[in-house]
This record gives structure tokens, C-alpha cells and sequence, in this order.
């Protein structure tokens, strides 16, 4: 393969590979061999339900039926709509099918082959049962605006043409031999672009301290370190575009002086990982990565350092320690990473999404950026939707998009018609927001005036069943295992405040402890080193605020509101409902269930370990959960 | 010669490839135990010796990540995923379910060294919550009642 000496060259090479992807984009097939393309989602969602083998399938019946120089069929990248998976989909017809299974294969080729649609695969609005063949007009997809995820599931993530075809490594290009490093720097600066790993700072700002800072090696880092549980944006842009963050590394490279970087990426995503090794040989092979990019005098090489779990790591001084072999523990700071990073060197450290969005910004400028999204916080963001709602998945929307229309027209509101209770923001330093907060124009510091934070974008969506004492604990029970231990504030403090709150949901709370959760809470938020214990009271303290109700309720009336806290309930049988069946009493574990058949049982309270076997079996709902 | 020696002399096979020794221990320690499936004493004792810096400092490293394992796993390793989208979707009950069906808590292993039972932060199949995975095959919307078929499809390897 020869190598890519100027943007022309890249450009005549985008010209001849424009056929690999014109069926998908423009829905022609151009200069294209295949006359229909059939794309199976890859993502890591999918492929727990059998996408691999879907895919398997279906190119072995199109050899078996001699269609396989017509019809070619691809592996993409997630698409984002995990609640419907397996997804494929049929080019140039633009047709979605979800939910699609081993079985369907046959009919899927034979519609694919004649142009035919098969309507019970599509997906069906559920107010109306209506189906809906194109992507674009599903409820789902309809806010949603595409730049960091532009390319996930339409391209073929381990084949660079693919990439190229579509314009990639174009704004590489551009800014190698069209801008300087300088106004590389202020293009990024005036787009307005804010980390999307969690904090937001301004992209721009810390390239151009990297940039001011002297040394003779400089290193870009990518963080793609994503412990945020409920958050998988980075992974699907890594599975499904890695090329888009490697090209937009090298240009940061470029701007602050540095040919070296790293990505540090978890160890738990294995297919991220060989996606990324794909990439980075393929870019090589290529020159987009190597010595003399683009026939300039700019080197730049990347190398891949695997984590081994743990949450810390996601900050970024704690995130080179570990690059450099040591216990991930966080530095002091000052010095900044951009003063002293890896290897003491000066380094930039930014996060997967962020690295997304900077190809599209240099070649559509600051202006475009910065007209999309809120005043403060420019563009879109990622949000991985989870927990009690509808559409589970990945949604990229403009920033200031009102809460409501995120949870109700993406997400397509609660799962089951159950009320909404909360949505819990930004990971374990985040806030769980409340249903009268759902008119908020989501943005970075509309999240912190209510006391949550952006954090990485994950948004999990709890129901009028789930317990928010039992929420707090949940996230204090992850910070207290995932604190370092280097700082006492995080490592004694958070274990206190989980240990109060065990207290309060095992029903021996009093309303002192909620006072004493509030202070300790301020106490650790003040004096923690770093990110993750200066943020995680944010869960208590956001619940406290807003669903101090709760909390009044298992201290002072003992009874857990939403029946979670098992050691607050209290199994009873309705006399009035009783039939005297004893199936309930045939069903105990503990045989604490007593009385006569066709006569009025009973439960002993001492001896009954709450497993709610009875509640389930009771065919008359005679037992009531108090 | 020790019960590890064919392992570790693979092992130096490896490290002997590194052009510098410098800031390799993670790397180092990823290979030893994909090598191993664990990390013996007498492992981390060696690449101590290899790397040339203090077993303390590599003990030290290998229990803060959670990745290492300092004990040997199970034949076939459930996982329970506890991330938080799983959570709220009842994957705790799961988890107690297996831990009373194997009779181990969640981070061990039974005593035929057939099962480990661990817990995991979101495998990014929050589409499925809540998931379980078993030697990496992912079970997607399981319920407590699953917990069973599950074990029985185990057992056939078992």
C-alpha cells in the first residue's frame, strides 16, 4: 500500500473508495460494486443477542445463493439503539429492522435481493403500532444530531477506506499544511468545545497550555478509561469510528508540539482494543500516522496502554501514573498535566468524545460549532440512556435540549407507564434530578446548579419503585470500593457516610443522621484530592435535597416508601382476602406462615426472613407489603 | 523446578522482547496472568526480580487494580453485572441468587474450583439489563428465575 504524501493525493484516494459508502450516504450506488449493502450492528449490545452469528449467517447464504458479488454485507459499529437489538439495516432502500434473529435471515435476503420490505421486523411506534421503515423517522432518532457519533454504524470500522471515503483525515490534512499550530489552537478555542469526560473544561485552553509549555517531548493522551457505570459513548466511538479519534490526536500533536500518543483504555473492552490496533496499522500503513505526515515534517505515532479497573484512573493525573506502570493513585496538582504529565513531560490528556468532535471542527469551523448547542457549552453530547425507561441506548443532542424531551421523545418515556421519579446523572459524581426539574435545558451548569454535574453522560432513569436512600447507598457503595485510599476525606470519609446510610435503610436512623450526612458530605467535597472524592456526596446530598421526604421516612416512621429496604418491610396477610389456600404456607422458606386450611393464616414477623416468596404466590394478593 | 516454571519461563520469553523495562510492569503483569490466569506469589516475586524493583512495589500494584486476580478463579466464572442500569433493574437480587446457589460470596471461588462468582461495572449491554456473563458469553434480561436454566447450562461444561 502506498503511502499518502499530500492532501491531494488524499483527496484522488477519497474519489476512488467513494463507492464503498455512496449506497449508504447518498443511496446510489455510484461507482460502488455492490448494488445493495445489508449492515449488521457490531456494537457490544447487539452482539450479546447473536449479531456475530447473524452476520456470519448471512454472508454465507449470499455465497450459497452466488449473491455475494452483489449484495455485500458489513459489520458496523453501534448504532445506538441497544433496547431494539440486534439492528440491521438495507441500503440504498434506507430500511431498519430491529429485534432481528438466526431465523430471519433467509426471508432477509430474499426481501434484500427483490427490493421487498418485511414489515414485521420494522420498528412500530408504540402509541400506534404503526411501522416505521426509515431510521430518521422513528421518535428515537428524531433530535437526535450526529457529530461525534457521525460515522458509527454506517461505516465499517476496520476498514480505513471506509473512513476516508467519507472525508477522513481530511481535517488532518488541513491543518497540517493550510493552518498553523497557533490558529489550529484558536479554532479550537472559539469553537467554544468543553471536555465531555466530566469536568468541561475548555479543550482549546488546555491545548494551548500544553502548547506554552516548554519541553523536548510532549504527549497527547486519549482517556478512554470510561468507569462510569451506564456509560458506554466511548466505547461505541472506539468500536465504531476509532479512526476519527486517532486522526484528531495527530492534530493535536500538531498544535501543542508533540509526536507521541497514547491511548489508555480499559481492559474490559476487548473489541474496543482490537479495533483501535486495526486502526492504528491501518493509518500507518497509509502515512497518516508515522514519520512525514502528509509530506511535512510532522511525525506522529500512537500506542495503546490498557488499564486494569480501576475507576480513578478516568482522572487524569491518577490515569499517567498508570500509563507509567504504578499504582493509579492521583497526583497534587498544580503542576498541570500540561506542565508536568507522563513522564513529567507536558502532556494533554483529553477524553474519547471530546477527541470525536475535533475532525468535524476543523473542517466546518468554530462558527458551525459554536451555533449549535447553548451559549456555554457549544455542540452536542452523548447521553447513554439506561435504567427504568423505553428506548435504551446512545443519543447524541444538542446541547440545551429540555430534560422532558430527552426522557419522553428519545427515550420514549418510563418503562411499563410507571411514573418517573428521578434521572441520575454523571456516574457515581453526579446527582439524581427530579421530575420537577424535567423542564432543565441540559447543559454543563444547569446540571451543576442543580446539584448534579455532566460527568460522562451516562442518564439513568428511575421509576416510582425505586428507593432513592437505596440509590445513595448504591453509589456510595462503588465510590468506597473505587476510592484509592491516598487522601483520608475520600477513603475514611465516604466509608462513614455509607455506613450511615446502612444504618438508615436497615431502619435504625435517626434525623441526626441525616444532619451528619449533609456536613460530612460538605467536609469530604471540600478537602478531597481529587474528582472522585471531591464529587461523591454529590449523590446523597442531591437525594437529600430533593427527596428529603424519603429520608424523613426511614428515620422517623421506620417504613422505606417504595418497598426496596428489605429490613423496613413487613409481610402481613389481608383477613379479608384470606381463602385459607395455604399455598403461601406451602411455599415459606422459613415456615413462619401458620393457620388452618380454608381458615385465616398468618405471619410470624420474628421469624420471617422478607424474601417475598408469599407475596409472588399468593393467588388472591391477600399478603400485603407494608 | 516449581509448579509455575513452565509459565514463567514463557513469561521471560515475553519480557526479553520489551525493548525497555521501564514503567512495563502493568504490561508485564496483563501477559503474567493471561499466561497464569492468576498472579502467584511466586510470579510477582519474579517479575520483581525481572524488572529489577521491589515485590512490595509490584504486590502493590497488583492489588490496587481489580483486574489482578491474587487467587486462582473457577473453572467457569459468572459475573454479575452491578452497574447501575443493571442495578435499577434488579441485578443485586441475581447476584444474592447465585451467591446462595453456589454457596460463595461474590468475589470467590467454590471450593471444586469449578465456579467463581464476581461482579462487574456495566458491560455496555445496558439494553439488556440486567446481564450476566458467563466465560464471556453474555445473557441478556435475566431474572432470578433464570438463575437456575443458567447453572444448567454451566453444568454441561462443568
Amino acid at each position: 500500500m502506498s503511502k499518502i504524501k499530500s492532501l491531494d493525493e488524499l483527496k484522488n484516494l477519497q474519489q476512488s473508495v467513494q463507492g464503498a459508502t455512496e449506497l449508504r450516504v447518498k443511496f446510489e450506488q455510484g461507482s460502488g460494486k455492490y448494488r445493495k449493502h445489508i449492515l449488521v450492528c457490531g456494537g457490544t449490545g447487539c452482539m450479546s443477542s447473536e449479531s456475530n452469528e447473524i452476520h456470519a449467517k448471512i454472508q454465507e447464504e449470499l455465497n450459497s445463493r452466488g449473491l455475494g458479488e452483489q449484495i455485500q454485507v458489513i459489520k458496523t459499529g453501534c448504532f445506538g439503539f441497544c433496547e431494539q437489538g440486534p439492528i440491521v439495516k438495507v441500503f440504498p432502500d434506507d430500511i431498519f429492522y430491529v429485534k432481528v434473529t438466526l431465523n430471519d435471515v433467509n426471508e432477509l435476503i430474499e426481501s434484500v435481493d427483490k427490493s421487498e420490505t418485511i414489515e414485521r421486523l420494522l420498528y412500530h411506534t408504540p402509541e400506534t403500532n404503526e411501522p416505521v421503515t426509515r431510521h430518521d423517522q422513528i421518535p428515537f432518532y428524531k433530535s437526535q444530531q450526529r457529530i461525534a457519533l457521525r460515522n458509527c454504524g454506517i461505516i465499517n470500522p476496520e476498514d480505513i477506506n471506509d473512513y476516508i471515503s467519507l472525508g477522513g483525515y481530511q481535517a488532518l490534512g488541513k491543518a497540517l499544511t493550510e493552518i498553523s499550530r497557533e490558529d489550529v489552537i484558536k479554532l479550537i478555542k472559539d469553537s467554544g468545545l468543553r471536555g465531555r469526560g466530566g469536568a468541561g473544561v475548555s479543550t482549546g485552553f488546555k491545548w494551548e497550555m500544553a502548547y506554552r509549555s516548554d519541553g523536548d517531548k510532549k504527549y497527547v493522551i486519549c482517556n478512554a478509561d470510561e468507569g462510569d457505570p451506564g456509560a458506554f459513548m466511548d466505547r461505541s466511538i472506539l468500536e465504531g469510528d476509532p479512526n476519527s479519534v486517532l486522526e484528531a490526536m495527530a492534530i493535536c500533536g500538531y498544535a501543542i508540539g508533540s509526536n507521541e500518543g497514547v491511548i489508555y483504555i480499559r481492559a474490559e473492552y476487548p473489541l474496543a482494543v482490537e479495533r483501535l490496533k486495526i486502526a492504528i496499522k491501518q493509518a500507518e500503513e497509509k502515512g497518516l500516522l508515522g514519520e512525514g505526515i502528509f509530506g511535512t515534517d510532522f511525525s506522529f505515532k500512537v500506542s495503546l496502554s490498557l488499564g486494569a479497573g480501576a475507576f480513578v484512573c478516568g482522572e487524569e493525573t491518577a490515569l499517567m501514573n498508570s500509563v507509567q506502570g504504578l499504582r493509579g493513585e492521583p497526583r497534587m496538582k498544580p503542576p498541570f498535566p500540561a506542565q508536568a504529565g507522563l513522564w513529567n513531560k507536558p502532556s494533554n490528556v483529553n477524553n474519547v468524545e471530546t477527541w470525536a468532535n475535533i475532525p468535524q471542527i476543523i473542517i466546518n469551523g468554530a462558527d458551525w460549532f459554536k451555533s449549535i448547542g447553548t451559549e456555554k457549552s457549544a455542540g452536542t453530547k452523548v447521553f447513554a440512556l439506561a435504567g427504568q425507561i423505553n428506548n435504551v441506548g446512545l443519543v447524541e443532542v444538542p446541547m440545551g435540549i429540555p430534560l422532558r424531551d430527552i426522557i419522553y421523545e428519545v427515550g420514549g418515556g418510563v418503562r411499563g407507564g410507571k411514573a418517573f421519579k428521578a434521572v441520575q446523572t454523571g456516574g457515581p459524581s453526579g446527582g439524581c434530578i427530579p421530575a420537577s426539574q424535567l423542564d432543565l435545558k441540559i447543559d454543563y451548569d444547569s446540571l451543576q446548579s442543580v446539584g448534579s454535574m455532566m460527568g460522562s453522560g451516562g442518564m439513568i432513569v428511575m421509576d416510582e419503585n425505586d428507593c432513592m436512600v437505596n440509590i445513595a447507598k448504591y453509589y456510595l457503595e462503588f465510590t468506597v470500593e473505587e476510592s484509592c485510599g491516598k487522601c483520608t476525606p475520600c477513603r475514611v470519609g465516604n466509608r462513614r457516610l455509607l455506613e450511615i446510610l446502612e444504618k438508615i435503610t436497615k431502619g435504625n436512623g435517626t434525623e441526626q443522621d441525616l444532619q451528619e450526612l449533609k456536613d460530612l458530605s460538605e467536609v469530604i467535597q471540600d478537602a478531597s484530592l481529587c474528582a472522585l472524592g471531591q464529587t461523591a456526596p454529590n449523590p446523597v446530598l442531591s437525594t437529600l435535597k430533593y427527596f428529603y421526604d424519603e429520608y424523613l421516612a426511614h428515620v422517623r416512621d421506620k417504613k422505606c416508601p417504595s418497598g426496596k429496604c428489605v429490613d423496613l418491610l413487613k409481610y402481613i396477610v389481608d383477613p379479608e382476602k384470606c381463602i385459607g389456600c395455604s399455598i403461601c404456607a406451602k411455599n415459606c422458606p422459613v415456615s413462619c406462615i401458620s393457620g388452618e386450611l380454608k381458615g385465616k393464616y398468618t405471619i410470624d414477623s420474628e421469624k420471617c426472613v422478607k424474601c417475598g416468596v408469599c407475596f409472588g404466590k399468593c393467588p388472591k394478593k391477600a399478603i400485603v407489603r407494608q | 523446578m516449581s509448579e509455575f516454571s513452565p509459565q514463567i519461563a514463557e513469561l521471560d520469553g515475553f519480557i526479553d522482547t520489551l525493548d525497555s523495562l521501564e514503567g512495563k510492569l502493568i504490561v508485564v503483569l496483563h501477559k503474567a496472568q493471561n499466561i497464569v490466569g492468576w498472579l502467584p506469589t511466586e510470579v510477582q516475586n519474579h517479575i520483581a526480580h525481572r524488572l529489577r524493583v521491589p515485590a512490595s512495589k509490584v504486590y502493590g500494584v497488583v492489588t490496587f487494580y481489580s483486574f489482578f486476580n491474587t487467587k486462582p478463579k473457577g473453572k467457569n466464572k459468572i459475573s454479575v453485572c452491578l452497574g447501575t442500569a443493571c442495578f435499577v433493574r434488579g441485578s443485586g437480587d441475581i447476584a444474592d441468587e447465585f451467591s446462595k446457589r453456589l454457596g460463595i460470596g461474590v468475589g470467590e471461588t467454590s471450593e471444586d474450583k469449578l465456579y467463581s462468582l464476581d461482579s462487574i461495572r456495566c458491560v455496555g449491554a445496558c439494553g439488556l439489563a440486567p446481564v450476566v456473563t458467563v466465560n464471556g458469553k453474555v445473557y441478556g434480561r435475566v431474572t432470578v428465575k433464570d438463575v437456575d436454566n443458567i447453572l444448567k447450562d454451566v453444568g454441561g461444561n462443568a
